[in-house]
């Protein structure tokens, strides 16, 4: 084996109280395409994110050809070659495709934009990726195609197209074009690319890769779909709660293997659950279809029950929820609550006694600028006072039964909740469901991101909730918590969801092969 | 050492955001007296500005609400200009006062419900769709009155908010501020509580949120630029008071002076923040600079840079404030 290019070594980090990385080591070679595995929160995401300079290890050592490597900022990572193209895609729309891959770096003569440079060299960046481009010069007042600036035939990419115009998959070759020509990239690290790519772009990115290989670039691919892992890398790393736990010759070692690696034994975590005794059905979805997704979604959820939608990331999990609640459009199939059913608003849903905890509680779940005591009673200011008038001291004292009820750690009701820890936020938001006081609680990825021990509260608390005969819908990509605190599991994959099973009878190897389409 | 005392002051500072415009109020207020000690300090003086500020003060009214929600209104001057045009049309048309006060005040709140109606129907920025209003209701108001002055009859409205005549001195104020002063105590009670108002500063702070929670975003923001429209419909009646003619060209450029007074007074253009005491204060401030600086004898151009400074300061001290409030948190 050569020498090789990246050296990754006993790499720790921890964020608090949390051990994101515990340890990790992967070696890559010039040439190699290496993926990196494991299920959502095994670590894959810090470990690029100190690869890409973004993060620093607490400890560890990590080697670029043999010379020590610890970048302190993205901009260094770039410079001694390492690129890193993210899920999300970060081109300006509103500029050229030439615009956007030497964004930062126009060729130009006294501040003027050269053109004719800036064209060669982002055509060749592009045609690294085995990708032609050129001006595609179109008669004026001809109607323009719905995929402008990519000829499918010629497989040209119009440099002066809007990169905003352009199909995903275009714009992610853009992307990938950008990351060579900013730098003499040695390492690219491609984080989940076929996330939202049709099967024919896969292929033609997969061909792209390719022809990077033959030139010697290194390339990391991180993805949760195995058949691809095995199509274009050459040997795997499985990541498992921050630990390397395995790894080898990608075409060598059988799927089902990979998954039990990712899957893997861990400690007995100690879930609350009590028996919880199923009642009347009270939420029913017949057939439900969204906009795009969910695509088919069939379930009946019982009062006094805990039923756990598990699946990848992108499965469609969250816009059920978002049916449900009456946030995005039904499209086929019907829903009924209790004895309702017909169109559905928020406001609607919490009328019928249905919550929705938001899996962004940064961005939608809470008012961050507004008070502990604001935010619990928002949905429900009615019985605070006389009429449409809201008292503070009874909004105060409705809110403090919640903060000691649920233990949030603030100094007072008027505290804001943007001054409060994670898990603290979590409980606010939790608290307005409890506040509202629903029957059926649509719980989107909630321990995300909060310390262990605001995790066994809510653990905790949802146990007590089924007791008291409330139904409860769990998001959760957390595979023990799945399985540790829901009764049913129901498994989405590609926008459909399983028939629901008991948790009981689940493993967790059998929820990810359901939830990559293996089963 | 802190003392628990110390610790709330903070959060206390961080929560009532016109605490500071309050202090610089009266820090300029000891300044001008002690530097034009014959005139500025006089209770003739001190009621002079409070008349002159009941304009802006009324319409700061509407427009707390309007930032507080995270929006904008550029049309408030020229809702002030329609309403006085308005006004005189009625009575000179031999309606008499009232009929033409509500004529003028519903006339203005239709206007709001049209910027309303058009932010939450299209979407379109309320900056852009207020923009527009400012035109098109500028331009109507000069079609009505066929571009001049129009006279009205006397009326006891041209009192609203003149000098008190020497018989009624036992009224303190005139009956234009008194308005002020209910008026901002009911819109202080209605932010502060009421469900509506909680629902603004909901809508305000995140509207995702806010609709998560089953809030009718999309009717409150209409019903808030109503609100406050008919708030600048009352401030224009005030203006036509002063002028006693509906005058299609009058408070042009008002509604920076408006949005200055909101801002001073601690309400954020991204929404969420604001108090009506804040931002009748910095109403307040504005006048204050203008007349101290006429008693000084200072030129007029001086006293626009000072207004400015102001703003500024007056910005950068609030974010510093929240720095320091969000600090005291952990």
């Amino acid at each position: 084996m050569p020498d090789p290019r990246l050296q990754i070594e006993h790499v720790s980090k921890r964020f608090g109280p949390t051990v994101a990385l515990d340890g990790v080591h992967l070696s890559v070679a010039p040439g190699e395409v290496h993926a990196i595995v494991g299920e959502n929160g095994a670590g894959k995401s810090t470990l690029m994110k100190i690869l890409s300079g973004a993060i620093t290890p607490d400890s560890g050592t990590v080697r670029l050809d043999g010379a020590a490597y610890q970048p302190r900022d993205p901009l260094e990572a770039r410079r001694r070659g390492v690129a890193m193209v993210y899920q999300e895609l970060s081109l300006a729309p509103h500029l050229t495709v030439a615009g956007n891959i030497l964004l930062g770096m126009e060729p130009s003569r006294g501040g003027i934009v050269r053109r004719g440079d800036l064209h060669a060299a982002a055509g060749a960046a592009l045609a690294q990726l085995a990708v032609t481009a050129g001006v595609i010069t179109r008669s004026r007042g001809a109607q323009t195609p719905p995929d402008a600036g990519y000829e499918t035939v010629s497989r040209r990419i119009d440099l002066d197209a809007r990169a905003g115009s352009l199909p995903v998959a275009v714009q992610q070759l853009v992307e990938i074009a950008r990351a060579l020509a900013q730098s003499d990239t040695r390492v690219l690290i491609l984080d989940e690319p076929t996330s939202s790519l049709a099967e024919d772009d896969v292929r033609r990115l997969f061909a792209a890769i390719r022809t990077l290989k033959s030139r010697g670039l290194s390339v990391l691919y991180i993805s949760h779909v195995l058949e691809e892992v095995q199509e274009i890398a050459d040997r795997f790393t499985v990541l498992r709660d921050g630990r390397t736990v395995g790894g080898g010759e990608a075409r060598a070692v059988p799927r089902s293997d990979i998954v039990r690696m990712m899957a893997g034994r861990r400690m007995d975590q100690l879930f609350p659950r009590s028996a919880h005794t199923a009642g009347d059905p009270i939420l029913e979805l017949d057939g439900v279809g969204g906009m795009v997704k969910p695509a088919f979604a069939s379930l009946s959820l019982r009062r006094g029950e805990v039923v756990g939608i598990g699946g990848l990331m992108g499965a469609g999990r969250t816009e059920l929820l978002r049916v449900i609640f009456g946030l995005d459009p039904v499209r086929r199939g019907s829903i009924r609550v209790a004895a309702w059913s017909g169109r559905a608003t928020p406001r609607r849903r919490l009328a019928q006694g249905v919550g929705l905890l938001s899996e962004d509680r940064k961005a939608e779940g809470l008012a961050l600028s507004l008070s502990v005591a604001d935010n619990t009673t928002l949905s429900r200011l009615t019985g605070l006072g006389p009429g449409f008038l809201v008292w503070p001291s009874r909004q105060q004292a409705a809110a403090a039964r919640w903060v000691e009820r649920l233990r949030i750690r603030c100094r007072s009701g008027r505290q804001r909740v943007s001054e409060l820890s994670g898990g603290n936020q979590q409980k606010v938001a939790l608290a307005r469901l409890l506040h509202h006081d629903v029957d059926v609680f649509l719980l989107d990825e909630p321990t995300r991101g909060i310390d262990v021990g605001s995790k066994a509260e809510i653990y905790t608390l949802i146990d007590e909730l089924a007791l008291a005969g409330k139904a409860i819908l769990i998001v959760t990509s957390y595979l023990p918590e799945l399985l540790g605190i829901c009764d049913r599991v129901a498994v989405m994959h590609r926008g459909r969801l399983g028939a629901p099973r008991d948790a009981a009878e689940l493993t967790e190897h059998a929820v990810l092969m359901e939830a990559m389409g293996q089963a | 050492m802190t003392t628990p005392a110390r610790r709330a002051i903070g959060p206390w500072l961080a929560r009532n955001s016109w605490v500071g415009p309050l202090v610089a109020l009266l820090v300029l207020y000891v300044v001008f007296s002690m530097l034009a000690p014959d005139s500025f300090p006089t209770a003739g003086n001190l009621r002079t500005m409070v008349r002159q500020t009941a304009v802006v003060g009324i319409a700061a009214l509407g427009m707390t609400m309007v930032v507080i929600l995270g929006g904008i209104d550029l049309s408030v001057g020229s809702i002030v200009a329609f309403t006085t045009v308005a006004v005189a049309y009625l009575l000179q048309a031999g309606h008499g006062p009232i009929a033409a006060a509500a004529g003028g005040i519903l006339v203005a709140a239709c206007c709001g419900l049209f910027n309303g109606v058009l932010i939450t129907g299209l979407r379109v920025m309320p900056f852009i769709v207020t923009l527009g209003a400012m035109g098109i209701i500028r331009g109507a108001a000069k079609g009505l009155a066929h571009e001049q002055k129009i006279d009205a009859p006397a009326t006891w409205l041209n009192d609203l908010i003149a000098e008190l005549p020497a018989g009624s001195r036992w009224q303190v104020l005139p009956p234009g501020v008194w308005l002020l002063i209910v008026l901002a105590l009911c819109v202080g009670g209605l932010l502060r509580y009421t469900r509506f108002g909680r629902h603004i500063f909901a809508i305000g702070s995140n509207e995702d949120t806010a609709r998560l929670c089953g809030v009718h975003v999309q009717r409150v923001k209409t019903q808030v630029y109503a609100l406050s429209a008919a708030l600048a419909g009352i401030a224009g009646l005030m203006q036509f008071s002063r002028l006693t003619v509906g005058d299609p060209t009058v408070a042009s450029g008002l509604e920076l002076d408006v949005i200055a007074a909101v801002v001073i007074g601690g309400g954020t253009l991204s929404g969420g923040e604001g108090s009506v005491l804040g931002s009748l204060v910095g109403a307040m401030l504005m006048t204050e600079i203008k007349t101290g600086g006429t008693h000084l004898g200072l030129a007029n151009w001086v006293q626009e840079i000072i207004t400015g400074v102001i703003i500024i300061v007056a910005v950068a001290l609030d974010r510093l404030r929240h720095r320091k409030g969000l600090g005291t948190g952990g």
